[in-house]
């Protein structure tokens, strides 16, 4: 049964790491649905975070042959529950469109206007993906210019630390 | 500046003297002359061999290894040079041979302009590596070569790629080799737990009919005396994989023969007999299972295996027992009881008569006119040393002669198992000679296979290597061809060839040279090649359409197999 599932990466910071990664998700032939990277709690480790709609027998797989890179420490993999992840999201909307309504519905989703602009503002928010499209709908009725939304970043329930794969 | 730095090239090449490296197989060329030029200078400590193409320099350096156990060096340029060697790393990781890769690369500044013989090897060559690195710096050459080394022989072997800028190449830098031990992100070697070894002992104690499979990884983790051990005091019936041939000597009572696509008749079938399968150092490639829905599915399976990525790919263990087998096998060994398997064992010889009745007699001893490949096999049997390396290329003959070769001791097999590439033998077995020249080498190829990489003749004949190329001629792409029979209702869609006059060919390249078309001459060919010393060719005009039994079509079960 394929279900969501998240693989939490930390790699030491080594130039095409990243497409080391992603060449074992396409080989398979699998689709990535969210792709995040920054530098983790420890100085020169990073963490990636990925998305992605599988079977638990493949998730094992693509865990397993992602930690067999070399610079690789360790990659774990979580369902939904085991994990809290946010996405964000902003939304550029024309100057024209800011009426009393909209100011309802910033309130409503508590989300943010974040940067105002000659001839535009950018309203943001966070949340899930569910949270983030469903504001997209609503505010499709202002004229959204411009909508981007990040992949997750998401930290484990399970109390393990990278600290003793170091 | 100070007077004891050295230019980048000369790095290089100190590098591979520090990690012992005997051989350079390799071909120039603009961004790699540097390190050409420093070669120079130490033509007395480290040999290079001129292949005539760069996937001769890396099969040769892979039939090095294979052969020795040791790091195999290859060298080419940018570009092209770089590029060519992509199939050998491809074969080389997927058979998990130790190989480092060295390629020049253009000038920093120009790198992703599309300079000249620029190509982003690096990204070609990801999914074909263990592990690779860019060097844009001359004081990374060191550390790069050195971590290098360290991956390409440790855990699971396999090649890297060190891409080396020309402007690296050139600069002068202090050279302090510093061999690479450890590496944070990178484990090996995982220890065995004891927990499951006794889980593992517990089934193997219990088990009524147990079986053993055995791979490359018992010869990779130098584990051959330990799985000879731990067969003596089970009694289990063991059978090899196509890279695993030679782990076990065939004369051991407990060796019931090969497994897979042309494997032996019994082993296959009875793998679906079996209560217990015992699989070490193999990773149920596909041509071993068939069907893998239904392969082994009444076994409890225990899967003694060095690498994670393995366990659990293609078939489920109930008991995987990861870590070094050679470890595990002693801890193993220590746990199991003294038994013996006589009822079992016959089993598989019952098969192995109705094999040597229905396929065997023919193959070896035919009494058709046309010649086979078995006979040619037979007649090297009787006059090969014990310790002798067969290289095959791929295709019938490959098959044939794994399936009669008299493998009597661990590294005497060298083929391209995994990747399948035609052209391999030829470089690899200069390779292989080139370790030991005291060693025979038989390189049984194809009239396919040869003209992939014929052109390494050339480098035989300037090393003197002396190798003894058996050509088994039909005229086809034999392998194609005997699908294309039983599966393409014989329309042969471009498999047959016409072929060059060979031994013209092998005389030009300064061989000694045989050619047999008739049986009542052929011992006497073989015997004259094992006494010649120097490079020898023969060319066996065999049987255009024979076909290599037993079969395990694709799609079927191992219990499919078919002899005829």
């Amino acid at each position: 049964m394929k279900r969501r599932y998240t693989i939490s990466v930390f790699t030491e910071n080594f130039i095409g790491i990243l497409s080391r990664i992603t060449l074992i998700f396409t080989r398979r032939g699998i689709n990535i649905d969210g792709f995040t990277a920054s530098e983790s709690r420890e100085e020169g480790i990073y963490r990636i975070t990925i998305e992605v709609n599988t079977t638990e027998a493949q998730i094992i797989q693509l865990s397993r042959q992602i930690e067999k890179i070399i610079d690789v420490i360790k990659a774990f993999y979580y369902i939904d529950d085991e994990m809290v992840f946010q996405e964000i999201a902003l939304y550029k909307i024309p100057i024209e469109s800011i009426d009393a309504g909209l100011e309802v519905v910033i309130r409503q989703y508590n989300a943010k206007i974040i940067s105002a602009e000659k001839g535009f503002v950018v309203i943001e928010m966070t949340g899930h993906k569910k949270d983030t499209q469903d504001l997209l709908e609503v505010l499709k009725d202002f004229n959204v210019l411009e909508f981007v939304r990040s992949g997750r970043v998401a930290v484990a329930k399970p109390m393990v630390s990278i600290d003793k794969y170091l | 500046m100070n007077d004891s730095q050295i230019r980048g090239a000369e790095i290089v090449i100190k590098s591979l003297v520090a990690e012992n490296a005997k051989f350079i197989f390799g071909y120039p060329g603009g961004a790699i002359m540097p390190v050409y030029d420093a070669l120079y200078d130490y033509m007395d400590q480290i040999q290079h061999i001129l292949t005539r193409h760069e996937q001769g320099a890396i099969h040769a350096a892979q039939g090095y290894a294979r052969v020795s156990g040791k790091v195999g060096v290859c060298i080419a340029t940018s570009g092209p040079g770089a590029t060519n060697l992509i199939t050998g790393m491809a074969d080389a990781l997927i058979d998990s041979t130790p190989l480092v890769c060295i390629t020049g690369q253009v000038l920093s500044p120009l790198l992703g302009t599309d300079a000249f013989q620029e190509t982003d090897v690096v990204g070609i060559s990801m999914p074909a590596t263990k592990w690779n690195i860019q060097v844009r710096r001359v004081e990374d050459i060191a550390p790069a070569i050195a971590k290098g080394f360290h991956i390409a022989r440790s855990g699971r072997p396999g090649p890297v790629l060190i891409d080396i800028t020309k402007d690296a190449q050139v600069a002068l830098g202090d050279f302090n080799y510093v061999p690479c031990l450890n590496i944070r992100s990178y484990r090996p070697y995982p220890k065995v737990p004891d927990t499951v070894i006794e889980e593992a002992a517990a089934l193997i104690n219990k088990a009524k009919r147990p079986y053993l499979l055995y791979g490359q990884g018992v010869v990779l983790g130098k584990a051959e005396s330990q799985l000879k051990a731990f067969l003596d005091k089970t009694g289990i019936p063991a059978a090899c994989t196509l890279l695993g041939t030679g782990a076990l000597s065939e004369d051991h009572p407990n060796y019931v023969g090969k497994l897979g696509m042309h494997g032996n008749y019994a082993p296959n079938l009875l793998t679906n007999k079996c209560d217990v399968l015992i699989s070490v150092g193999m990773r149920f490639d596909d041509r071993v299972t068939g069907d893998v829905k239904r392969y082994a599915k009444q076994a409890k399976v225990i899967h003694l295996e060095l690498d994670p990525a393995e366990i659990d790919k293609i078939v489920k263990a109930d008991v995987p027992v990861l870590g070094d087998c050679k470890v595990s096998l002693e801890k193993l060994t220590e746990k199991v009881e003294n038994k013996e398997h006589p009822e079992w064992i016959k089993q598989f010889r019952v098969l192995e008569a109705e094999e040597k009745r229905v396929v065997v007699g023919n193959d070896i001893s035919p009494t058709k006119i046309g010649l086979t490949m078995g006979e040619v096999i037979r007649h090297i049997n009787e006059f090969k040393a014990d310790d002798a390396i067969l290289v095959t290329d791929v295709g019938q003959h490959q098959m044939v002669a794994w399936r009669y070769f008299n493998y009597k001791t661990t590294r005497t097999q060298v083929t391209s198992g995994g990747l399948g590439t035609m052209g391999f033998a030829l470089p690899a077995a200069l390779g292989a000679q080139l370790h030991d020249y005291s060693r025979e080498v038989i390189c049984v190829v194809g009239d396919g296979g040869i003209q992939m990489t014929i052109q390494e003749l050339g480098t035989i004949m300037q090393t003197k290597a002396p190798v003894k190329v058996v050509l088994l001629n039909n005229n086809f792409l034999g392998m194609v061809r005997q699908w294309q029979q039983l599966f393409f209702d014989k329309r042969y869609s471009f498999t047959e060839l016409d072929n060059p006059d060979f031994i013209k060919i092998a005389e030009a390249y300064n061989f000694k040279v045989q050619k047999v078309d008739e049986r009542a001459d052929l011992r006497q060919a073989v015997a004259e090649m094992f006494v010649h010393d120097g490079p020898y060719f023969l060319e066996v005009k065999v049987e255009k359409e024979d076909n290599v039994f037993p079969m395990i079509a694709t799609g079927s079960s191992v219990e499919e197999v078919r002899l005829k």
